[in-house]
């Protein structure tokens, strides 16, 4: 069962739900966590170990200058606007490269390689006995977030049960974190924001075709809107997490309310059992 | 025209409610922009006048033609995005994978690969009561967020010579949308809150911004609700050499005001004030009203 946590908005409460719901399986099943928030992933912040660090690279194009005659053909082709060919060199923009290969395979004269270039890296750790959790870090100022989820994965995909925090937003980062999951639980709040927000997400999972439900964090009792959006779109609501100041207090500090205070972690492990229902999967 | 983009490594900090209320109390002749194209909030408190609506293209789409397809391969081999699938034996390309590079287009040997357009959103200019709004709506999983940032960007220079001041609210993260808003900035304007990720966020913004040589300004938000943690992102602060320029309270008042669609600014309250001084502030540091 591999279940994705997702929200439009950022800062709803994703790594949260995340590091709570892994935390209150613990005691049924070993639980594999993969932290897709990759621009700015905090779900180590919430477990401490002594992880182990794994390099992840792409590739950039490099020109032989013996065997190039500067004839262009690959800067005009590279749609990303990564190569200016000059009078006297070839100009390679490492960050806006998609590593395609596109320039290696026009070049007549057989002038460009391909070298590894680091773009972030992976940790694995298991902080607590039956939790493996990998973390993806895009290095700053580095744009393919994409690359490091699809690492962080891949490493998980023999687990049985895994979680996985998404970024915010709708774009390509979040794709890849949906792709190949069975569940997806959207995590929003109950403002006009969060509710403009959920709609967009809920777009995604529509197109993706993926089993989605709700939790509504930091509510102040006033759901009634986003109740009646998810009875609307036929989507459920999993869970409602009230705002209060311990709760806020608890995760504030890095802990987590399912260990901390009473009656969440059986919250949360229902929650896993609703999502395995819906989601229709084993374990 | 002084340029500020307002920030924050994590989303939910209140990036939105620090905008729109600067943007209503500011005395500059103001224009303004809405650079989190997947998450476009800012409309919802300042809803004006739409002026115009534009397709958004990104990247191509490669679309393989099967009644030409010979069915070499080629493409499905060399397609580094696993973008390309067989079903029952017929080749097509899934969209949602597919970055445009062309390499399966320029392989494929019976001319059964053409590159497509695909619209991915649309770009807005609105006129609002705070000056005009320059805004745009990604479709729901489409890529290429950065290069849509940067078309409401272009939108928004046009008003260079009318207004003193571009306001920018910005998108979350670090990612190609946060580069592709602060690039060309004078200053940003950080967003963060008193809890361990919000430090851990904070840095790695901070990381990312200093390659741009901005001037980075940080506002506390809600810094009442842990002001252990507060305190210690004032240090990381000092230590870095980044200006606070302003805590807000935490304020029942800010969700009351986004309840009813608008800038926490029009209610009287701790909020407001907090949002006042951190104009003052930038006022000074900026040298603009």
């Amino acid at each position: 069962m591999k279940i994705v946590v997702a929200s439009g908005k950022g800062g709803t409460g994703k790594s949260t739900v995340a590091a709570n719901l892994a935390y209150s399986l613990l005691d049924r099943h070993p639980v594999t966590l993969v932290d897709c928030d990759v621009e700015v992933p905090n779900l180590h912040l919430f477990f401490d170990s002594e992880p182990e660090t794994r390099d992840v690279f792409t590739t950039i194009p490099k020109v032989d200058t013996d065997l190039c005659t500067l004839c262009g053909d690959c800067g005009n082709f590279c749609r990303y606007g990564a190569i200016a060919v000059l009078k006297d060199r070839v100009l390679i923009f490492e960050k806006m490269c998609h590593a395609c290969g596109g320039c290696m395979i026009v070049c007549p004269e057989k002038a460009i390689s391909e070298t590894p270039y680091p773009i972030g890296l992976v940790e694995d750790s298991n902080p607590l006995s039956g939790l493996r959790l990998i973390s993806g870090f895009l290095k700053e100022g580095e744009v393919l977030a994409p690359r490091i989820i699809r690492s962080a994965k891949e490493m998980a995909e023999d687990d049985e049960i895994v979680i996985i925090d998404s970024s915010p937003g709708i774009a390509c980062p979040v794709i890849e974190a949906m792709e190949d999951t069975d569940f997806c639980i959207l995590v929003t709040e109950s403002t006009p924001f969060g509710l403009h927000d959920l709609d967009l997400a809920v777009g995604v999972t529509k197109n993706l075709g993926l089993n989605t439900g709700v939790v509504i964090n930091r509510s102040d009792g006033s759901d009634e809107e986003v109740r009646d959006y998810c009875a609307e779109a036929d989507i459920p609501v999993l869970m409602t997490i009230p705002f209060d100041k311990e709760i806020a207090s608890v995760q504030n500090k890095g802990g987590l309310i399912s260990e901390r205070m009473p009656g969440w972690k059986e919250q949360f492990a229902c929650m896993y059992d609703e999502c395995l229902r819906i989601g229709g999967v084993g374990i | 025209m002084k340029k500020i983009a307002v920030v924050s490594g994590k989303g939910g900090t209140g990036k939105t409610m620090v905008t729109a209320g600067l943007a209503e109390i500011v005395k500059s002749d103001l224009s303004l922009a809405d650079c989190d194209v997947e998450a476009s909030n800012f409309k919802l408190l300042y809803p004006g006048e739409l002026l115009s609506a534009e397709d958004f293209h990104g990247l191509d789409v490669s679309v393989i033609d099967t009644e030409k397809c010979v069915q070499c391969g080629a493409c499905l081999e060399n397609c580094r995005f696993d973008a390309v699938e067989i079903t029952d034996g017929l080749y097509s390309v899934r969209t949602l994978r597919c970055e445009g590079c062309g390499v399966c287009d320029y392989l494929c040997p019976s001319g059964a690969i053409s590159m497509k357009k695909r619209l991915s959103g649309e770009i807005f200019c609105s006129a609002t009561e705070a000056g005009p709004l320059a805004h745009a709506r990604l479709d729901p999983g489409s890529g290429n967020s950065g290069l849509l940032v940067n078309e409401v960007k272009k939108r928004a220079a046009r008003w260079a010579n009318i207004s003193e001041l571009l306001l920018i609210d910005g998108p979350p993260g670090t990612g190609c949308p946060l580069i592709s808003t602060v690039s060309g900035m004078d200053a940003v304007l950080a967003v963060t809150e008193p809890s361990i990720s919000g430090l851990s966020d904070l840095s790695r913004l901070v990381g990312v911004c200093k390659g741009f040589r901005l001037r980075i300004f940080v506002v506390i938000n809600r810094y009442d609700l842990e002001e252990s943690v507060t305190r210690e992102i004032e240090e990381f602060c000092r230590s870095e050499g980044l200006t606070v320029v302003g805590k807000i309270p935490f304020d029942p008042s800010v969700i009351a005001a986004v309840r009813r669609n608008m800038p926490v600014t029009r209610i009287d309250c701790p909020a407001s004030e907090a949002i006042k001084k951190i104009r003052d502030n930038l006022s000074k540091e900026l040298d603009v009203a």
